[in-house]
């Protein structure tokens, strides 16, 4: 099969293991949005995630023969890019990171714009969950953005299948406190 | 169950609840929509709480779709990185290469020279069958000199050569009994593909990859020119075969 036909992202990664560079660019085309606003979700920083992409993709270059397909090639590009997200984020300093969450929950209550916003629910929810803690903000964002299976987080995050099912509970009553704060009832809990 | 769920959301969050951002998502497993869905219909808390949801869902997708889309800076940086990479060898036997030595490594030296001798027995054995069998075929080379076989009107007898010269019969030539093809095969054949074609042309590699060019050793039967030329030709026609000639 040619990678101009819909070749699976696992015939994809054994060409990229045989030094295909094409079947490189194609699982790139696929995947490198996806992976970029994971990462920038992560470490918030426009600059870092497109280095962040870089190396994630170098690392399939390298590793494709290591690949044993026991997951899918999307859930272990995430795993590879929150590696590195982590990486990069111990590399800042903690009490940067302290003070950036602060600021976005201060926000959340202070900024006159939010009275606006309550009308809008939509935005409001969208401000909070900007605001969640980075642990939050990943397990919310795989299982609803990137579509990721309790399997599939478990493996990502590296955490047990029930402690997956409890932190997304917990991200969402922490959402549902924001929101509060902000002014915006939801009716749950 | 209402008053349940009402306890769960106070407390500890029931199972139930706890898988219901998957079923919003469809990624949850089939016993378990069953589950939900059944909760659901009866559970008026939960319903309101899967509604809220919902809107999570939606609007952290609206979100994530906001972020846009990384530059072609990128793109550009991953590729001089791989191109300043070490070329990776494209050797589609190289995993293949590596478990056999694997395995073999995986015996014990007792095993090991258990399966050397009987393999050594087995080449030995079919050796033996070969030259038995050639021996049977081989037609007598004598003949009488009151024979003369144009003059009986009678087919000339078809003989069949065990070394490289060949022997003419009638107007077309027959190769020696071992017709030889240097091939190349494409970078991205796979070891499988390969295998595949070799049974497919009852072909074994016998010599190479020097310059990545093989020597095949084709057919079990000798063969008239234009038998090797069709087949040569259909050599090259494979789509995992970039070149192939006839090899003397």
């Amino acid at each position: 099969m040619s990678v101009t036909q819909a070749a699976s992202d696992e015939t994809l990664i054994a060409r990229i293991a045989q030094g295909d560079r094409l079947a490189m660019q194609v699982l790139y085309g696929r995947h490198h949005v996806r992976v970029f606003r994971f990462g920038l979700r992560l470490v918030r920083d426009e600059q870092v995630a497109e280095d962040l992409i870089s190396e994630v993709f170098l690392d399939v270059w390298r590793q494709a023969g290591k690949f044993e397909g026991r997951s899918a090639v999307s859930t272990w590009l995430l795993a590879i890019t929150r590696f590195k997200a982590l990486s990069a984020l111990r590399r800042r300093k903690d009490v940067e990171l302290e003070d950036e969450a602060a600021h976005a929950i201060e926000d959340m209550s202070d900024d006159p714009e939010v009275v606006v916003q309550k009308k809008d629910a939509g935005d409001a929810l969208r401000k909070c969950l900007k605001a969640l803690s980075p642990e939050h903000r990943e397990i919310v964002d795989l299982v609803y953005y990137h579509e990721k299976s309790v399997e599939e987080v478990a493996e990502i995050v590296k955490i047990p299948e029930n402690t997956v099912k409890t932190r997304l509970f917990y991200a969402r009553k922490k959402l549902a406190e924001l929101l509060k704060t902000a002014g915006v009832e939801r009716g749950w809990p | 169950m209402m008053a349940l769920s009402k306890q769960m959301q106070e407390h500890d969050p029931s199972e139930i609840e706890l898988l219901l951002p998957w079923y919003a998502a469809g990624t949850l497993k089939p016993g378990d929509v069953k589950r939900v869905e059944e909760a659901l219909a009866s559970d008026p808390a939960l319903a309101r709480q899967y509604a809220a949801i919902q809107r999570e869902y939606a609007e952290t997708i609206a979100l994530n779709e906001t972020l846009g889309a990384p530059s072609r800076r990128a793109m550009q940086k991953l590729f001089a990185a791989i191109d300043a990479e070490p070329t990776q060898a494209a050797t589609p036997s190289r995993g293949l290469g590596r478990r056999l030595l694997g395995f073999f490594e995986s015996l014990s030296p007792r095993a090991l020279a258990w399966s050397a001798s009987f393999g050594i027995l087995l080449v030995l054995a079919q050796a033996g069958i070969i030259a038995a069998v050639l021996m049977r075929s081989q037609p007598a080379t004598f003949q009488t000199a009151s024979l003369n076989i144009s003059d009986r009107g009678l087919p000339e007898p078809l003989t069949r050569a065990i070394g490289p010269q060949t022997r003419a019969i009638g107007p077309t030539q027959l190769s020696a009994a071992s017709v030889h093809a240097l091939v190349r095969f494409a970078p991205d054949a796979r070891i499988s593909d390969i295998t595949t074609l070799l049974n497919n042309y009852k072909a074994t590699i016998i010599d190479g990859a020097r310059g990545g060019l093989f020597t095949l050793q084709l057919g079990d039967r000798p063969m008239s020119q234009d038998e090797v030329s069709g087949l040569i030709a259909r050599l090259q026609r494979e789509k995992i075969v970039n070149l192939a000639v006839a090899a003397p």
